[in-house]
């Protein structure tokens, strides 16, 4: 069995991992701008503006870490310009996001093309290498997998459970959770339901961002025109598969990533020579419908999840 | 802040917002074609002049403009409605390769027979690629802003597996591309001469059919009372889930015929590069025509112009094209910002 043996391979589950990393950065941000009320389709065009960004720090002389800073403050800016059209002035959300994602690839294109007039092959940087824990990392199977990754993987897996224990187990999470449920309660709080839903989106566009960064200062080295691909879009679809739950989203990503691994894979054996190689690279998008179909009985959309909200009404 | 609504609107109040919005966007695109190193003022003269300075401009802002009203009207038809349909481009190239399989020597028919068939089958190749997404929206509640932006990337991969396979042109020097239509399958020239096609005389007719059964018939009517409201629209008794699908079956068609118009009037043949997001950028057009099907002609000739524009004038003084991507988001958002202006005050508290 091909299959079987490509599942039991330390390297497979490595690449899997590796995968989802991105998807988990940006998923976790689109879950924290929708529990509080607000679709960010911001996501995809935002992602490529974080991935440029991060790259185009480090390539000017900055560390990596403060690259992805540099990342996550721009997506807070894309974030900024969203959540003031959507929140306080309650405009479309569908509308504002699309809008968004073109301004946000369209002037890192423009940026590219002026930071670096005339190149055909984009430079590469030092990205972030794999680091393994002593010990955990010598574990059979999942040891490589988990614990010989690049930081930003381990960040990845770090952000789940603080965003996590933020959303369920304190005020502000409550707050946030409470906005995209039922933002009049939080008003009659004396909570300022503006102020909450738009943190929430700058600070999950920030997230978003480092998902992109991920892509050219972990997953690769480079920036390259339509590297993100439609993973934002594919990211909202895992949120939704997800039901809103960090956890369920990080299985969601992990178990999608292990998919897309499982296909390269294939493709590379006897059996996947004869498919033309298309039929593999629409298995993530077909995947993530059909995630959408399963999930679509079982509702458990925030309440408030689009709905402007205005004091002057009831 | 809160928003108050304005009873009256003065005519200041009506045409200020919008002209700010568009005076904001020729700014930002000033400064950001001073950062690049080029003087502003020759900067938008020669997006103007490239645009609209010459017959040559002319006529190539109006084959731009072409697939644009196709697919403008596609969205404002859905948008209307509040069909979230961002899959435009998939609808277009499901047009597009009914053309190319059909037009290359398939039907041998005489072109007056021939046309019209292509452009039928287009436009339901197109309604039934939308209709999926609109059927699993209306019968499991599945939001279609997502499924039709992922079938997007699946269609276009499936085009790309047909022009590598079972399309590709023997005689196409091993280039992914579908062989050339036969002379009965391509739009003939308005006028003699001139480069421009039928494909611009079928979307404008397209844009006042549009605009009649938006405004003169009970569809319209319908589609507008569910995009208003629809649980009013359910409960006066419009068959919502009907309405929507129609509405589908409407939009998806208007975007196919941008990629009949495409291949049968402009290029002759279908290759993986025929849409430059044609089918996203319908959706700005849209928006800026405020959804309105005859303002989508006005605002695909403006789009078309400062893209042809941002080409000629990105040959001569180096500023990117992507200039011109730019431009067109910051309309598109400070446009939304402006309209809601002309209706609503903002209260400091």
């Amino acid at each position: 069995m091909d299959i079987l043996e490509i599942l039991m391979t330390a390297s497979f589950w490595t690449a899997a991992i590796r995968i989802a990393s991105p998807l988990i950065f940006a998923t976790l941000g689109e879950l924290i701008c929708e529990r509080a009320g607000v679709l960010n389709l911001g996501i995809e065009g935002i992602m490529v503006a974080g991935a440029f960004a991060g790259w185009m720090a480090v390539y000017s002389g900055l560390g990596l870490w403060p690259g992805v800073m540099v990342a996550f403050v721009v997506g807070m800016g894309f974030g900024l310009i969203h959540s003031i059209l959507t929140v306080p002035y309650g405009l479309s959300q569908h509308v504002v996001g699309l809008g968004v994602t073109l301004l946000a690839t369209s002037s890192t294109y423009y940026a590219y093309r002026l930071a670096l007039p005339e190149v055909t092959s984009p430079p590469k940087i030092a990205a972030f290498q794999p680091y393994e824990i002593p010990v955990l990392s010598d574990i059979p199977l999942i040891g490589p997998a988990l614990f010989a990754q690049t930081p930003l993987t381990y960040l990845a897996f770090i952000m789940v459970a603080i965003v996590a224990i933020i959303l369920y187990r304190t005020p502000l999470g409550l707050a946030v959770r409470a906005a995209g449920e039922n933002p009049q309660a939080v008003a009659a709080q004396g909570l300022s339901v503006t102020a909450i839903r738009m943190g929430a989106v700058m600070i999950g566009s920030g997230l978003m961002a480092i998902g992109g960064a991920f892509l050219t200062m972990s997953a690769f080295n480079s920036f390259f025109f339509e590297m993100v691909s439609g993973r934002g879009w594919i990211c909202i679809a895992l949120v939704v598969f997800g039901a809103w739950r960090p956890g369920k989203a990080l299985l969601g990503a992990i178990l999608f990533a292990a998919f897309d691994a499982l296909q390269i894979r294939i493709q590379q054996t006897p059996l996947g020579a004869g498919i033309p190689y298309q039929v593999f690279l629409m298995m993530p998008y077909f995947l993530s419908i059909l995630a959408l179909v399963a999930m679509s009985r079982r509702a458990e959309v925030p309440a408030a999840l689009m709905v402007p909200f205005n004091k002057g009404e009831r | 802040m809160r928003l108050e609504p304005i009873v009256n609107p003065s005519l200041a109040r009506t045409l200020a917002p919008p002209a700010l919005a568009i005076a904001g966007t020729v700014v930002i695109a000033s400064l950001l074609a001073m950062l690049a190193g080029a003087n502003p003022f020759s900067v938008l003269g020669l997006i103007l002049k490239g645009a609209f300075g010459s017959q040559f401009a002319l006529l190539e802002t109006l084959n731009r403009a072409t697939p644009l009203i196709f697919t403008g009207l596609a969205v404002a038809v859905a948008f209307r409605a509040r069909l979230w349909n961002i899959g435009a481009e998939a609808q277009l190239y499901a047009g597009a390769l009914v053309v190319a399989i059909l037009g290359a020597g398939l039907l041998d028919w005489p072109a007056i027979l021939l046309l019209p068939t292509m452009a039928i089958l287009a436009m339901i190749a197109g309604a039934v690629l939308l209709l999926i997404p609109a059927l699993l929206k209306v019968r499991l509640g599945v939001d279609e802003v997502v499924t039709t932006l992922l079938i997007n990337f699946i269609f276009l991969l499936f085009v790309s597996m047909l022009l590598e396979g079972a399309l590709k042109d023997p005689m196409g020097m091993g280039w992914p591309k579908s062989a050339r239509l036969i002379e009965e399958a391509r739009l003939p020239r308005i006028i003699d001469g001139l480069r421009l096609h039928w494909g611009f005389g079928l979307a404008l007719i397209s844009a006042v059919i549009v605009w009649i059964i938006g405004a003169r018939t009970t569809l319209g009517y319908e589609m507008r009372a569910v995009g208003l409201n629809r649980e009013a629209a359910e409960f006066a008794g419009i068959p919502v889930s009907r309405v929507l699908i129609k509405t589908a079956l409407l939009s998806g068609g208007l975007a196919a015929l941008a990629g009949y118009s495409e291949v049968a009037g402009l290029k002759g043949s279908l290759t993986l590069d025929l849409s430059p997001g044609f089918g996203y950028t319908g959706i700005i057009v849209a928006m800026l025509a405020l959804l309105n099907p005859l303002g989508v002609i006005a605002a695909a000739l403006f789009v078309a112009g400062i893209f042809v524009g941002a080409d000629s004038m990105s040959r001569a003084v180096g500023v990117p094209t992507y200039l011109a991507d730019i431009m067109l988001a910051t309309a598109l958002l400070l446009m939304v910002v402006a309209i809601l202006l002309t209706r609503f005050r903002v209260v400091r508290e």
